[in-house]
């Protein structure tokens, strides 16, 4: 089965050890995802490519219970949609990221719990190509990898 | 810099309205204020109006009269009306006007919000990919305001629950039939923690302000308003906001807090002299985090304001006291002209069914939208 990222630039696959893809300011250190072409906090236009992190901590979390209106790109209709979980993981003291979570069942998800970065089916498209995209999953217990 | 007063006020009512359009609730909320203030609309000397699916409210006056004034066009997400209102204001402190008109119209569709996140500067994938969407932005702040600051469901049930009994008492509200804590938090999940009925909805709507000079409000009218300060404020390195691929590592004050300060300096006031607010209840958790925000609790006391019922018509620190977004849904051009309708009202002794006891002399509105925008208004008799 073909496999291709929903958005190239913006985390590095394929990998076994995948990352997303930010930027840092050299002017002010400010970390920001994706890749920016200016510094949200200084305002420099000389922001360089910076992968982040593939671990982190879920810093608060939420879940999508409804199809979102276009322009969502799932393919997916009422009938067939399926909740997904959405974070801002905390990775390190870098920056805090928007992203899927791989857990939608709010029982299953807590602040402060590890998360690891995962590149996961979003969407199979009519030539059967998978369209794939980033997400963050639980870390199964210490040492797992 | 002169002072500026609130003379007259109107209201289109806020719901949904078939085939009539924006501009023309506008004109009539336009019309309801100028009657209020005794003025007529060739009285009126410069305009702002707000709308977000209007490209040009200031077709407006193709029904109010082609007087020529200098009428400008405003949009600053749900801090519109907010902004509409401070240009109008600060028009008249500069001394080159006396009368003033900010009005806000809009028509939504039913359901969530949507739009191309690239006008919001996200990525096209953004939206692709299903984060574009505001009440998933709230559902995330509310979740972890109530873990780090003990606020439970049911007080969620609670805001909720009290919008739509003061909605019932307002004849301008979209939702008229009280539900119950219950039924709140039993409805349909939408973003965890937030349900169904706890969300406000894009609707239809329009609402108009006349102001004028302070030193001249008394030829109009005999209990003129007076607008005390009016702040608007952007994020900055740190706030995490609505529309964002990230957040700095650590958090710093949210733009309301920072908008609040100021107004409340503006004004030489403070949140124990305020008797009557208006605050941005999106979602329920909007309106317990906003309290807090806007200085008039500590964080996590809203759990015990609520099961008081501080926060009602006839408590000590009343909210929302014509349903709010939840009871009116969000015209968002609009809504803060409604809020600083229900204020004027409330200040007047007007406000029939929802009027708060005692005599309130100061009233507080504030109003908070994407991408990070803030706008606060102070106002007392």
């Amino acid at each position: 089965m073909t496999q291709v990222a929903f958005a190239p630039d913006v985390f590095t696959w394929p990998s076994d050890a995948p990352q997303l893809v930010g930027g840092r300011c050299p002017s002010c250190a400010a970390v920001a995802f994706p890749l920016p072409s200016a510094c949200s906090r200084c305002g420099s236009t000389d922001v360089e490519r910076h992968l982040l992190p593939r671990r982190g901590t879920l810093y608060t979390w939420t879940t999508q219970d409804f199809l979102p209106k276009e322009p969502y790109a799932s393919g997916e209709t009422p009938d067939t949609f399926r909740p997904y979980g959405v974070g801002l993981v905390q990775l390190g003291d870098e920056v805090r990221v928007e992203a899927r979570l791989t857990e939608s069942d709010p029982r299953l998800l807590d602040f402060g719990m590890e998360v690891e970065l995962a590149i996961v089916p979003f969407r199979t498209d009519d030539d059967g190509t998978e369209v794939m995209t980033y997400a963050f999953t639980p870390v199964q217990g210490p040492g797992s990898e | 810099m002169e002072d500026v007063a609130i003379i007259g006020v109107g209201l289109h009512p806020f719901g949904r309205f078939g085939a009539k359009s924006a501009i023309e609730m506008a004109a009539d909320a336009t019309r309801a204020a100028c009657a209020d203030a005794g003025v007529k609309w060739t009285d009126v000397q410069v305009a702002f109006g707000g709308s977000y699916t209007v490209d040009n409210p200031d077709a407006v006056i193709g029904q109010l009269g082609l007087t020529g004034i200098p009428f400008m066009d405003v949009y600053n997400g749900c801090a519109t009306a907010a902004t509409a209102l401070q240009l109008a204001a600060d028009s008249i402190r500069s001394g080159k006007y006396d009368i003033a008109v900010a009005v806000g119209m809009d028509k939504h569709d039913a359901g969530a919000f949507t739009a191309d996140p690239v006008a919001y500067s996200a990525p096209a994938w953004y939206g692709e990919m299903g984060y574009f969407l505001t009440t998933k932005f709230f559902g995330m702040k509310i979740n972890r305001y109530m873990h780090d600051h003990g606020i439970s469901h049911e007080t969620l049930g609670r805001v909720a629950a009290k919008a739509f009994r003061n909605g019932a008492l307002n004849p301008n509200a979209f939702r008229r039939k009280p539900v119950s804590v219950d039924d709140i938090v039993g409805s349909r999940m939408l973003n965890y923690p937030l349900t169904q009925y706890m969300f406000c909805a894009p609707d239809e709507g329009a609402a108009a302000t006349v102001l004028c000079r302070a030193d001249v409000a008394s030829r109009y009218t005999s209990n003129p308003v007076y607008l005390r300060a009016t702040t608007l404020r952007t994020r900055t390195y740190g706030a995490h906001e609505v529309h964002s691929t990230w957040a700095a590592p650590t958090q710093v004050d949210a733009p309301t807090v920072v908008a609040s300060r100021a107004a409340y300096e503006d004004a030489g006031l403070g949140p124990s002299d305020v008797d009557v607010v208006q605050l941005q209840d999106t979602d329920a958790g909007a309106e317990i985090i906003h309290m807090a925000e806007n200085g008039f609790c500590a964080d996590g006391e809203q759990e015990k304001l609520l099961a008081e019922g501080a926060t009602e018509i006839g408590g000590s620190l009343p909210v929302n006291t014509d349903g709010g977004l939840i009871a009116n849904g969000e015209p968002v051009g609009a809504s803060g002209l409604r809020q600083i309708h229900e204020l004027v009202l409330q200040l007047r002794g007007q406000a029939g069914d929802r009027q708060v006891p005692g005599n309130p002399r100061v009233g507080y509105s504030q109003l908070y939208g994407a991408p990070g925008t803030a706008g606060v208004s102070i106002l007392s008799v």
